[in-house]
């Protein structure tokens, strides 16, 4: 499908548009797909020469899965369970292994595309009892709702959420005051889910310009002109431009499906403290699906542990927007994708691993 | 790509088949998997954007065109504007 949302020519127009504007502002984004499509095509630069830098901050979901966490499915792991997850969870570590790690000392640790793989394999392997990791901002946690609600799933099967909600850690930045925020991109993907409601807040109560966009090229350096235009006007206001997939009231079925499913509960994200509201329990109703209740005793002292970031990692400074992955002494040297020592370069939307993948060859 | 475990990095596909009411077939550019449909109904034909092996929302071809022609112009004016 080609919506000529790569046209030079506009996009060209729209970069003379915000230099004429002539604002320096410092714009945030928390989406994997949005850094790299900025990366990728080269446009951070372009937008920088501008007047607009613009950061990821905590938009990486395994990055911001605390060690804590990964460390509790790393002993479910030991403790001869089959721990089922998304790709990149696997290479990061806990305390001092991965769960890649514990696989290849002989635990049972598998990738999955989407929580219904689990399913057929518990049917298929009874004798084992499976845990789903549930990673995910809004956009994957509807997928785990649809598990907690079919009735079918075999006894086997119990879930580890560690979803997390974007708005309340974007209120948290905005409190924080830590960065310069001019402005915001919102991940086109949450956005289909959740719609444009709950970011209004931040417009209202910070005045905060904000823009909803698509993973285009022209996507992107249009929601930057929407943003510099508004800071001109001394304007904070959403716009949505990403309207040929996200509703205004968003996905209602799969909000329904997550009210259903999960309470807001606080979590701490890496990087953060705990942030109030930003996580998605599993509901009381369904705690015999929950993971955390099904092994509580096994998990207990897991939960105490203090687990300190790998040294010399600055990724909890990255996730925060204060620094860029170049600010890290070890990018490139010492961590790099196939080396990575914290989880920006393990995943494959954290930033760090985005500029190492594209940053020197850019399409 | 498609096969990518990562959670974020949707792409569209096209509805190929419609299965029953919970399942459709879904075309990646020539990679075909079967994509959940409980949460959208989309017709076949329709793009979809699929998250997890789930449907999330049918994307509207004919809006991406109106939202291209209105920044067209916009950014015509704004051009004009500039230059007066
Ligand atoms: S480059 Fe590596 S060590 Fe540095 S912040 Fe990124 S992940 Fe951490």
């Amino acid at each position: 499908m080609d919506f000529k949302l790569r046209d030079r020519n506009i996009a060209k127009k729209a970069l003379d548009a915000i230099r004429s504007i002539g604002q320096d502002i410092m714009v945030m984004h928390v989406c994997g797909t949005h850094q790299d499509t900025l990366v990728r095509y080269g446009i951070e630069p372009m937008l920088k020469d501008v007047g607009v830098s613009i950061r990821q901050g905590p938009g990486c979901p395994v990055c911001v899965t605390t060690g804590r966490e990964i460390e509790a499915a790393i002993e479910l792991a030991r403790n001869g369970k089959v721990i089922a997850s998304f790709g990149d969870m696997v290479k990061v570590p806990g305390r001092e292994e991965t769960l890649a790690s514990v696989r290849s000392s002989g635990g049972d640790v598998r990738i999955v595309y989407s929580p219904e793989d689990v399913v057929k394999m518990a049917r298929d392997e009874t004798d084992k009892e499976f845990v789903f990791l549930g990673i995910g901002f809004e956009t994957t946690a509807p997928t785990t709702s649809a598990l907690l609600l079919d009735d079918s799933i075999p006894e086997n099967v119990s879930i580890m959420s560690y979803h997390r909600t974007v708005p309340p850690a974007l209120e948290f930045i905005a409190n924080a005051g830590e960065i310069k925020l001019d402005g915001l991109i919102e991940p086109g993907h949450v956005s289909m889910v959740i719609g444009e409601e709950p970011y209004r807040f931040l417009s209202d109560d910070f005045n905060i310009p904000q823009v909803i966009a698509g993973f285009e090229p022209l996507d992107l350096i249009m929601g930057c002109l929407e943003i510099a235009k508004q800071k001109a006007e001394g304007r904070g206001e959403l716009i949505n431009i990403y309207e040929r997939v996200v509703k205004p009231e968003g996905n209602v079925a799969a909000l329904n499906a997550m009210k259903e499913t999960f309470v807001p509960i606080d979590i701490q994200w890496r990087g953060f403290p705990v942030i109030p509201g930003s996580g998605l329990g599993i509901s009381r109703e369904f705690q015999d699906k929950d993971s955390t209740r099904r092994f509580e005793d096994e998990l207990e002292e897991v939960w105490n542990l203090d687990i300190p970031e790998p040294a010399g990692c600055r990724c909890g400074e990255v996730l925060r927007g204060l620094i860029e992955p170049m600010d890290c002494p070890l990018f490139g040297k010492g961590c790099a994708p196939n080396t990575p020592i914290g989880p920006c370069m393990v995943s494959r939307e954290g930033s760090c691993n985005i500029l190492h993948r594209w940053g020197r060859d850019p399409v | 790509m498609v096969g990518d475990p990562d959670m974020c990095l949707a792409i569209p596909g096209q509805v190929v088949e419609l299965i029953d009411d919970k399942k459709a077939m879904v075309d990646y550019g020539g990679t075909r998997r079967e994509a959940n449909t409980i949460y959208v109904k989309p017709k076949l034909g329709d793009w979809v954007v699929v998250h997890a092996g789930f449907a999330l929302q049918i994307m509207d071809e004919e809006d991406a065109k109106e939202t291209l022609k209105l920044w067209d112009e916009a950014l015509e004016a704004f051009d004009l504007h500039q230059r007066e």
